[in-house]
Parts: structure tokens; C-alpha cells; sequence
């Protein structure tokens, strides 16, 4: 039987950690929330700066996510259902027509969904497992046992599984550390319950 | 120790049937003939201005297109779905699709030519995903696993671990990925395209060419006497970078060991390595590390890339398909285009065809992101 040990979500300008508000942020728009967030976590990170709003959001979220763990073998799960299609739009602007045809690589490199993995493994130095899922939905029938996977086989101690969804002005993120420890059910229910009704609490933040 | 019993009690993954769709041929056999004359699918092809015309590894449309309707599936989709369905439809008509059957599919950009039409919808990954599974009728929601050069080789792992925790009792994956312009501009933004056919391991390697493919396996825990083992396998990143390889290959390095220690083997038991060998500078060079701190530098080693081009999600299970039927066959395939070693550990790449037994390969990928791959395939004896 595995537990959840912490979880987080990140939404409405909020940052909610095991359902209690750690961090709200004044801005509005998703660029300033993050900013604001990356600001009261007093860290200094220039390379934060440089990411797409995908892994910023992944980089906010496992900052506090892993901030409290001595446990370096973490393998980080994560998923959306969007890939990287926003910095892809922003690719294809840049080579949209023979006469405007300026393709970045500082922008090319963020159009692939485990760039986000990449960042999250730099900066808590992880050479562990890692794979990102896109599906419409949190796949949550894939997550369970792949999580439980690299903890039984022993390629895991603790495993970051996220959900990371960033599409115009809308986002929302949740993060889950499953281990040997932990108060809640390592279960399929236990997250529906968790992600789904927690998140609705979570609304009156912005209210 | 401890790790090991873990291992132990979990059941064995065999991949069985599988197909590839390639400039080479439309079936694993019109492939590996087709590399057994020593062929090369990469030859000058058109894009739209300003990329101009570059050597890549382009499925002929026209070739396809007849290809397809005389297949004559009812399906009017992407040109991308009708890769993946022409590579799948063979092993879904062998196997039937019963509702605990999985889906993987493999992409890096999937459907990303719609984005150029305005078409954000089918520009998603899921959507992809959708019609594929639509199109099947398989009862569970379809994953796709994209993680960049990795993605082919991650998805077998992630069927393998599936299988091993009965969350599926068979799956079936397919990869593809396209040449488009978005790509294309990408990686010339990063000056990392050969002008010519690459040449991976090479001193005078100029860079990667793109290529495009369709791959598709079955895997089961079923033991049928031509499935090929996944005996060991592991994917982890290197910490180290976003877009530039790690210098001293650690995630590479750390994936095999792993792998073998999965496998039980050590690295003298690996008759031949099917390595990434995308031919840029770093890549190559980082491999030549990773290989010689495994104790690999005197085995067989060869990268597939000359004949294909690097076709993103679809290489490490098109290279995989063509390394298992190199183990049915007993050959070992020359790594087209490489002629002087350069890069700074010996290699033993493959410059002859040759035959001689071939129970146990190492296929390894390598990518954006620091991510590695590494698995150990093993032949029923």
C-alpha cells in the first residue's frame, strides 16, 4: 500500500498546499501570478525567467512540492492535455510566411511537453525516471499504477505526479508526492475525491 | 539485492507482431531487404520557402496515397493518422481488440500541420489519439507518451510496466511523426541539419536529417516463441541541460546500467547496440562516453539514422522493429554513411554486413528535455 504524502494545487491565483492557502497573488494574468509566486518563495533562479508558462507552472508547483524532501531518487509523472501546443503556436507564428520568418531556438526548445521534466530534474539535480502523459483528461488509471510501478520495482523512492494545465488565460495545476508515507490512500478514489472537491473549495480564494 | 527480487516477481513483457511504414517500404521484410542492399530512404526533398530543398527521409505521397486506398479502410483522416493506421491495421487484424486491450501512442508533434492550417482542434495530441482509438474501437482511453527523441523506446518501457502491474493485459503502440516545416525551421534555428546524408559517428558528421515513419507493435506476457523479450529497460534524465547533452553521458549511462541490471546481464553478454547516433557533434560524442563507461566500446554498435533520418517519436521503435528482425535474421547491419571514427572513445561501429548469432540487444535513445532511454531485448532460445 502506497500514501500521499503532501499534495498542491494551483489555481485562481492561489497556491493551496494539503487543501490550506500558501500563497495568493495580486496580479490577474498568468505571467504576473507566477512572477508574484516565483517572488514569495525568495529564491533566486534567473533561468525561471527564460521557461514557457507550461514549465513555470511545473516549476512553481515542484518547488514546494519538493522543498521539504531530503529524498533525491524522486521520479517526476507529469501530464496535461495540451502538450506544448501554446509555444507551438508561437513557433508557427515565427515561420508563417517567407516574408516574417524568424524561428527561435529559445522558442523551439519549449515546444515539446518534457522540456517542463527537464527543468523540474535541473534544478533538484533528479537523474531519476520521468515520462510525460497527454491526455484530455487526468489519466489517472495510467498514473496509479505507473506510480506504484517504479516504487514497488524499487526505481523510486517517491514519486511527483502532476497535472499541468496551461491553455490562453485559463490554468490549473495539482502535484501529489506518493511514497511509503503518507495520511491518504495511494488510490484512484482518493484522487478524484481529493482533486475534484478540494479544487471547488479552492474557488472561493479568488471570490 | 533487494531490487532484484523485486524484478523477479514480475512477469515477463514479449513484443510479437510488428509493422513500419518508411521511404524504405511499407512492411518490416520491404524494409529490411531494402537495408540489406544497403539503401538509404534520405534523398533531396522539397519544402515550401524559405527552407528550400534539404535531404531528409520523406515517405513518397504519392506511393502512400495508393498505398492507403488500396488498403481500403474506411477512414478519411490526417495524412499522419493514415500512417499510424496503415502501420497498426496489419497487427490489429491479427490480434483482436478486446476491452482491456491498451493504446500507446508515440508522437513528438503528432497532427502539428494542422496548426499551419489554422486548425488548433486537431493539432491536439489527444485528439490524434481519439481517432486512432475511434477507428480500432479500443474500449480504454488511449495515453500518449511525448518525450521528445525518447518518446518510441519510453513507450515500450511504459507498455512493459503496464503489463507487469495488470493495468493492461496486451497493448499496442504507434508511433509517427512527419517532416514539416515547423520542424524543420526548429531544428535549422539551431543549426543542427546536415546539408548532406548524415553521417553519425563520423569525423565529417555535419548534423541530423530529419525523417518520417509509422511504427507499430503488440506486446503481451505472453510467451509465443518468435517474441522477442524485454528483458530490462530504464529512462533517466540527465539533469543537465535543456537542449545540449550531458558531458559525461550520466543519464545515458546510468539508463543502461539499469537496464542490465533488470536483464541480470553485464555488458559482455550485449551482442549488438542499435544506438540513437543522430549525427550531431554532442549527441555522438556523448553516446562514445556513455558506451565506453558501460564497458560497450568493443561491441558491435551501429545507428540506423543513415538510412532513415532521425524520425523523432517514431525512431526508437522503427530502430527497435529493425534491431528484432536483425535477431531473427542473425545479422548485423552496417551503420550507413560512417567511414573514420570521430568521436573521443573507441567505438566497434559496424561497417560490413556480417552474420553471426544475435540473442541479446541493447536498442538506446537519447533527447531534448536530458532524457535517455535504454532496453535490452532478448531473443527466446
Amino acid at each position: 500500500m502506497y500514501y500521499i504524502r503532501k499534495y498542491l494545487e494551483i489555481n485562481n491565483g492561489c497556491v493551496w498546499v494539503n487543501g490550506q492557502r500558501q500563497m495568493q497573488a495580486e496580479a490577474t494574468d498568468f505571467g504576473g501570478i507566477m512572477k508574484e509566486f516565483y517572488k514569495q518563495l525568495g529564491i533566486n533562479y534567473p533561468k525561471f525567467y527564460k521557461m514557457d508558462d507550461l514549465c513555470k507552472l511545473a516549476f512553481i508547483g515542484s518547488e514546494i512540492m519538493l522543498d521539504d524532501s531530503g529524498e533525491k531518487n524522486v521520479a517526476l509523472l507529469f501530464s496535461n492535455s495540451e502538450s506544448s501546443l501554446e509555444t507551438d503556436r508561437k513557433h508557427q507564428q515565427s515561420i508563417a510566411s517567407k516574408e516574417a520568418y524568424f524561428p527561435s531556438p529559445a522558442v523551439f526548445v519549449y515546444t515539446l511537453p518534457n522540456i517542463a521534466i527537464g527543468e523540474v530534474s535541473i534544478r533538484h539535480q533528479l537523474k531519476n525516471e520521468s515520462v510525460f502523459f497527454v491526455s484530455d483528461t487526468f489519466p489517472v488509471e495510467t498514473m496509479v499504477p505507473y506510480a506504484e510501478y517504479l516504487l514497488q520495482s524499487g526505481r523510486a523512492e517517491e514519486v511527483l505526479c502532476a497535472w499541468i494545465y496551461k491553455w490562453d488565460n485559463e490554468y490549473k495545476a495539482f502535484f501529489y508526492l506518493v511514497g511509503k508515507q503518507g495520511t491518504k490512500e495511494h488510490s484512484i478514489n482518493e484522487l478524484v475525491l481529493t482533486f475534484l472537491i478540494e479544487a471547488k473549495n479552492s474557488y472561493f480564494c479568488s471570490v | 539485492m533487494e531490487t532484484k527480487t523485486r524484478f523477479e516477481i514480475m512477469d515477463k513483457v514479449f513484443i510479437h507482431q510488428a509493422n513500419i511504414i518508411t521511404p524504405l517500404g511499407f512492411s518490416v521484410q520491404e524494409n529490411f531487404d531494402a537495408l540489406l542492399r544497403e539503401t538509404t530512404g534520405i534523398s533531396l526533398t522539397k519544402l515550401p520557402e524559405p527552407i528550400g530543398t534539404i535531404p531528409a527521409g520523406k515517405i513518397d505521397d504519392r506511393l502512400f496515397q495508393n498505398f492507403f486506398s488500396e488498403l481500403n479502410l474506411n477512414f478519411s483522416g490526417s495524412r499522419i493518422e493514415q500512417l499510424m493506421i496503415a502501420a497498426l491495421e496489419p497487427i490489429v487484424n491479427k490480434q483482436s481488440v478486446t476491452t482491456d486491450a491498451m493504446l500507446i501512442i508515440s508522437t513528438t508533434k503528432g497532427n502539428v500541420q494542422a496548426l499551419e492550417q489554422g486548425n488548433i482542434k486537431d493539432a491536439f495530441l489527444y485528439q490524434t489519439a481519439e481517432n486512432i482509438r475511434k477507428y480500432f474501437g479500443f474500449s480504454k482511453k488511449p495515453i500518449v507518451i511525448s518525450n521528445a527523441c525518447v518518446s518510441g523506446v519510453m513507450a515500450l518501457s511504459v507498455a512493459k510496466r503496464m503489463i507487469q502491474m495488470k493495468a493492461a493485459s496486451k497493448v499496442f503502440i504507434v508511433a509517427a511523426d512527419e517532416i514539416t516545416p515547423f520542424v524543420v525551421s526548429g531544428f535549422q534555428s539551431f543549426q543542427a541539419m546536415s546539408d548532406e546524408v548524415c553521417k553519425p559517428y563520423d569525423e565529417n558528421r555535419k548534423g541530423i536529417n530529419l525523417g518520417e515513419a509509422a511504427a507499430a507493435v503488440f506486446i503481451s506476457s505472453e510467451s509465443k516463441s518468435e517474441g522477442i523479450e524485454i528483458a530490462g529497460e530504464a529512462n533517466i534524465n540527465d539533469a543537465n541541460h535543456i537542449s545540449g547533452p550531458s558531458r559525461t553521458g550520466e543519464g545515458l549511462y546510468l539508463s543502461i546500467q539499469k537496464a542490465m541490471e533488470e536483464a541480470k546481464i553485464t555488458s559482455d553478454k550485449i551482442d549488438f547496440v542499435s544506438a540513437h547516433g543522430t549525427a550531431t557533434l554532442y549527441n555522438d560524442e556523448m553516446e562514445s562516453i556513455a558506451f565506453q563507461r558501460s564497458g560497450l566500446d568493443q561491441t558491435p554498435i551501429n545507428s540506423f539514422k543513415g538510412y532513415y533520418g532521425h524520425t523523432l517519436g517514431a525512431a526508437g521503435l522503427l530502430e527497435t522493429i529493425i534491431s528484432m528482425e536483425c535477431m531473427k535474421q542473425n545479422t548485423y547491419l552496417p551503420s550507413f554513411g560512417f567511414e573514420i571514427l570521430g568521436v573521443s572513445q573507441p567505438m566497434n561501429i559496424i561497417k560490413k554486413i556480417k552474420n553471426q548469432p544475435m540473442n541479446t540487444v541493447l536498442k538506446t535513445a537519447s533527447g531534448f528535455g536530458g532524457s535517455n532511454s535504454a532496453m535490452i531485448l532478448r531473443k527466446q532460445i
